[in-house]
Parts: C-alpha cells; structure tokens; sequence
C-alpha cells in the first residue's frame, strides 16, 4: 500500500483544519497565517492532498439522525472469497449504500466477511433496501446479519497531535 | 469526548430551502478560491455573508458535524482498524468508558447484537494499532476481533436534506 508522505508544511495543514475550515469570507487565508504560508500555497497543496486522496473531499458532513436518517444498519454478509469483490462493487453502487468493505472473518465466531452500511429512515426502510441486497446475492450468499447502532458512545475523529 | 445518544441527536431540525440547497451542495465539495462562500452563494442564490451565517447556524444546531477537509487516515500514513467486542450487558458501561478512555479510539458505537460495541481505532503509527489492541483486551478482559478493512468498494453518501 502506498503510504505518501506529509511534508512538515502539509502536516501543519493537516493540523490547522482538522477541526474545519473558519467561517470567514478568506478561509485558506485563515490557515495560512496559521501555518505562515501564503494563502495560494494552501490552496495548491490542499488541490495537491486531494489529488493524491489524503484528503477524500472538501465540503460538510452531514449529521445523518438530524436530517431524519434516524436508522442506520452494518449489513454483515458471508460470500465466498472469490465473489467479494465483485458483490461488494454491486452493493457499493447501490444509493442507500455509504460505505462497502471487504474485512476479515473471525472462524467460528463471525463468518461475515463483506459489510455494507445502510441508511434509512427508520428500520422498516432499512429491512427493504435489506430484501434488495439479498435478491442481489443471487444464491451464493451463505447469510447475513444487520446490526442496527443504538448508541454513539464516542465521536472524535482521527486526531494528528499539533 | 462526547457521549452523545441517538436518541438525543438533533432530529427534524427545521431547515428552509436555502438551508437544504446548502447542505445537498456542500456535500459534495466546496470550492478552492479565494472567496469560496461567494461562490457557492452564487450557487444557491444567496449573499456570501449569508451563506456563512448559515452555515455556523447549521454547523450550532448539530445538522452538520464537521465543515472542512475529510482526512483519509491510511494515505496519512498512519494505521487504522474496525474493531468488535462481546460485552455482556452488565459490563457494558464499564468497558464502554475503559475503550473510549484511548485516544486512538475515534469513533465508538453501541449496536443490537451479541458483537455489540464496533469502534475504530486511528493511530499516527501504523504498528500502534495491534498495541492499543492488546492494551484494550487487558484493561477490558474482554476479546478484542480486529477487522481491518481488505478492500474498499465505495466511501461516499449523500444525505438528501
């Protein structure tokens, strides 16, 4: 896995909006007198972390329960190793879909090895867009389960130390 | 730390039209110029001090959590993990503050099955991860599952306000 590395002027960035951008009418200016640069120079090198997918995007996120998206299920599926991926593009491209990943089973305790994050309005929505997914395993699908969160216990986000 | 419930997130939150053309647009991106909010107001049909005052009301009411650049924690370089435990109930609490308690711990949640604490674990250090993994199985007790992602199929919603 390629692993590009932050200059100390990038990781300054990094540390400078972690948090977000200031609402102000210049907020790369903002940062660049953090960081005690110019205000282009943080605008290239921010471009320059999106190109290389350090930073994934540049806008808001969403608090999903507070738009009414008030169901939000881990959808854990068991398929074959040599279909995952081609099932996870499938479930990835559906819209209800916010994250698809391949991860690891742990034998005998957890058998699943494909998770899809679904988000409804309530569980019913969710148990629907479920039904799909299953119709769209075909038969090699050898189970699955949602796990429905009932608590965030904790919320910070990845944090670079300053 | 927060230790925020479901149950107690902001719901139904009123937004008007211009707020909703606000959030469906920034979700997906916002603009690298000079004068950003300009722009996007000119998007939307509002002045740039408005779209900022919008935006803080948005960002104060709990209907946006975050406004700025989305980190990817692998390509920082760093380790990063999805990891489950079975708590049995009685020891929930106990071992939901004793995980929250390390840093690398981002994100924690509570979900409906005996694997019923999911968190993510994000370290500068990539060989931090396994560590912090045998530190939370000694401090809980309680077997940690590890389940690093082998391959991604999409990141990415967009929540219709």
């Amino acid at each position: 896995m390629s692993t590009p590395v932050l200059d100390d002027i990038d990781r300054r960035i990094v540390v400078a909006t972690q948090d977000g951008l200031e609402l102000v009418r210049e907020p790369y200016r903002a940062v660049a007198r953090r960081v005690g640069i110019d205000e282009a120079e943080v605008r290239r090198r921010l471009a320059a972390m999106q190109a290389r997918g350090v930073i994934r995007r540049i806008g808001a996120v969403p608090n999903h329960y507070a738009l009414g998206y008030l169901a939000n299920g881990m959808t854990v599926w068991d398929v074959p190793d040599d279909r995952v991926r081609e099932l996870g593009r499938r479930l990835g491209g559906l819209g209800f879909v916010s994250h698809c990943y391949h991860r690891p089973r742990h034998l005998p305790d957890w058998p699943f090895n494909l998770f899809a994050m679904v988000h409804g309005r309530d569980r019913a929505t969710v148990q629907g867009h479920v039904a799909g997914m299953a119709a769209l395993m075909e038969d090699v699908e050898r189970g699955h389960r949602v796990l429905y969160s009932t608590r965030i216990l904790k919320k910070t986000g990845l944090r670079l130390a300053a | 730390m927060t230790a925020e419930s479901t149950r107690s997130a902001p719901s139904d939150v009123d937004l008007d039209g211009p707020d909703r053309a606000l959030v469906n647009l920034l979700q997906g991106g916002f603009p690298l110029s000079e004068r950003p909010f300009a722009e996007v107001g000119w998007e939307v049909g509002l002045g740039e001090d408005e779209v900022i005052a919008r935006l803080a009301r948005l960002l104060d009411a709990g209907v946006l959590s975050r406004f700025g650049p989305m980190y990817n924690a692998e390509k920082l370089g760093g380790g990063l993990t999805l990891a489950a435990m079975r708590v049995p109930a009685d020891d929930f609490e106990r071992v939901a503050r004793q995980v929250n308690a390390f840093p690398e711990v981002a994100h924690n949640y509570a979900r409906d099955d005996d694997f019923n604490m999911w968190f993510v674990l994000a370290t500068e250090e990539p060989g931090r991860v396994a560590r912090a993994i045998a530190e939370i199985e000694e401090a809980t007790g309680i077997e940690v599952f590890d389940m690093p992602k082998i391959e991604e199929f999409f990141v990415g919603l967009r929540f219709e306000a």
